[in-house]
């Protein structure tokens, strides 16, 4: 059986043991048990529980935070996880049709959601630009993106040392810069944070995060880097090929 | 029979989640934005019925756009209500249960005061006897700042009231436990914590000070619309953001910038 192959699959990671059951609950249900189970629940209740999940996915997508599946079925869906699909189903077509907003997979395999803005044109809402710390946020993507993807650890704080952002101390808008950067960001997926591996002593460097790439026009960005400069965007070949091959993708 | 949603009325929505609460121009302002934005029909006095569409569409969600007066400069602003939480715990997904505990207090204490706000001091001392757990006073002191950041207080030389969002959001809930100690101002029949009293004994009424400025400008003995008695009180000006309220659409227009706060550089791209 499926089921059981997807189980041993999983054996050696013992952390996701939780999210496999759940799955397997909900992948075991043929369709007459659910429809069985469905008869349970009045219409009103699942009316309530669309807008519980709603709720509870724009409260974590407004401080940024990925929501997990399995979070879904143990702080919200709780009894209802027997027609997990059909509350989902609803959720997803609310947030479109009234938010203009898609949840969307980010990671297929430990099934964690963010919510992307799906309409086109004018400023991203995500994106806050007056906020500082969007700000900081755009000079470290484009530091990444300008570096051909990816960028060390200590070329990103020597750069942000230079707009007198030091790692190392205590800022006045951001506190503790480190810890923005590495942890909230990265939690966020804007940024990915890694080990490089084969050093000693252990360095670090980071990427775009999932978030980035679909929230970010790298076109807009390399824009933005070639204003500064007061340069055309073209004179940066590799970054304008992979900005224009990136915007015909959407 | 509802109209229905186009995206110009999602980018509104949108907005209105990011900001949480935006004032009557400037969700004019947003109005204009989005339908232009969106290529929708755009009639500049049709806001009420743009925000009619979208609650309709979010009242399955226990949300709601709710319109308040805000008891400070008597404009007219929007909040995004969540209803399905009516008491303090909409609050709760960013902040401690200390915390939580500290900002009932804080309300307890404006609703009891005459004035509609309450000292610094007071709340600091009721800092020091909470049952959760105790808040130092730099503790308390962020706190205060973080409830003023976040629109839910005001503040002003250390007193500190009710912001217009805490209102609206929570009007039902203040109803609910404040029960007669809460009452509503005889004009604008809004809950009323800033406001003048009748000093008849037996009337008592209640007006805000933006409404008081209102009924009585250009009478020259100013009498309780209730009882009818001498209103001892001295007269507030209206206040010039006031008077242009919302029947001159240009000059309020003019004096909020954009409705998002948009970066120079996506406007400068745009532009160029
Ligand atoms: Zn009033
Ligand atoms: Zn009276």
């Amino acid at each position: 059986m499926s089921q059981r192959k997807k189980a041993s699959a999983s054996q050696s990671k013992s952390q996701q043991t939780n999210v496999n059951e759940d799955e397997m609950t909900l992948s075991q249900m043929t369709s007459s048990q659910v429809q069985r189970a469905r008869e349970n629940f009045s219409s009103v209740q699942i009316d309530r529980k669309v807008a519980e999940v709603v709720q509870f996915i724009l409260v974590k997508d407004q401080k940024k935070i990925p929501v997990r599946r399995a979070d879904i079925v143990k702080h919200v869906m709780k009894e209802y996880k027997v027609i997990y699909s059909e509350v989902m189903n609803r959720v997803r077509r609310t947030f479109e049709q009234v938010f203009g907003l898609k949840l969307e997979e980010i990671d297929t395999k430990n099934h964690i959601y963010i919510l992307i803005n799906k309409l086109e044109a004018g400023e991203t809402v995500s994106m806050c630009p007056g906020n500082p710390k969007s700000g900081l946020l755009f000079v470290i993507l484009s530091i990444i993106f300008m570096k051909g993807g990816v960028a060390k650890e200590n070329l990103v704080w020597n750069t942000l040392k230079k707009l007198r952002v030091d790692s190392g101390e205590k800022h006045d808008e951001f506190s503790d810069v480190k810890k923005l950067v590495t942890d909230e960001f990265v939690r966020q997926k804007y940024l990915e944070y890694v080990k490089i591996p084969h050093t000693e002593p252990v360095e670090f460097e980071f990427r775009w995060g999932l978030r980035a790439d679909i929230e970010l026009s790298k076109l807009k960005l390399l824009e933005f880097v070639a204003e500064l400069h007061d340069q055309d965007p073209q004179s940066w070949t590799q970054q304008f090929r992979e900005a224009s091959a990136s915007e015909s993708r959407t | 029979m509802s109209r229905p949603m186009g995206d110009s009325h999602r980018r509104f929505l949108q907005s209105m989640m990011s900001n949480g609460i935006i004032g009557a121009s400037q969700a004019k302002a947003l109005h204009k934005h989005c339908c232009e934005t969106h290529g929708a029909h755009y009639a500049h006095d049709r806001l009420d019925e743009f925000i009619d569409v979208i609650n309709t569409q979010l009242q399955p969600m226990f949300m709601n756009i709710r319109k308040g007066m805000s008891e400070e400069d008597g404009l007219q602003y929007y909040a995004l209500v969540n209803m399905a939480e009516t008491d303090v715990t909409r609050m709760a997904s960013d902040y401690a249960d200390n915390e939580l505990e500290l900002f009932r207090k804080t309300m307890d204490l404006i609703v009891d005061s005459e004035s509609g706000s309450a000292s610094s001091t007071d709340i600091l001392n009721c800092a020091d006897s909470l049952q959760t757990k105790k808040l130092k006073k730099k503790e308390t002191e962020h706190v205060l700042n973080k409830f003023v950041q976040d629109k839910w207080l005001n503040e002003k030389h250390g007193e500190y009231t009710l912001s217009v969002r805490c209102i609206i959001e929570m009007e039902q809930y203040m109803r609910v436990i404040y029960q007669d100690l809460i009452k509503v101002c005889h004009v604008c029949h809004n809950i009323a914590l800033q406001c003048q009293i009748c000093e008849n004994p037996r009337c008592g009424i209640k007006m805000h000070l933006p409404c008081v400025a209102r009924y009585f400008k250009g009478r020259s003995e100013p009498h309780c619309p209730a009882c009818n008695d001498f209103w001892p009180h001295e007269i507030p000006e209206i206040l010039r953001s006031q008077s242009q309220g919302s029947q001159s659409l240009s000059s309020s227009a003019k004096e909020n910038t954009a409705p998002t706060p948009s970066t120079s550089t996506t406007r400068r791209s745009k532009r160029s």
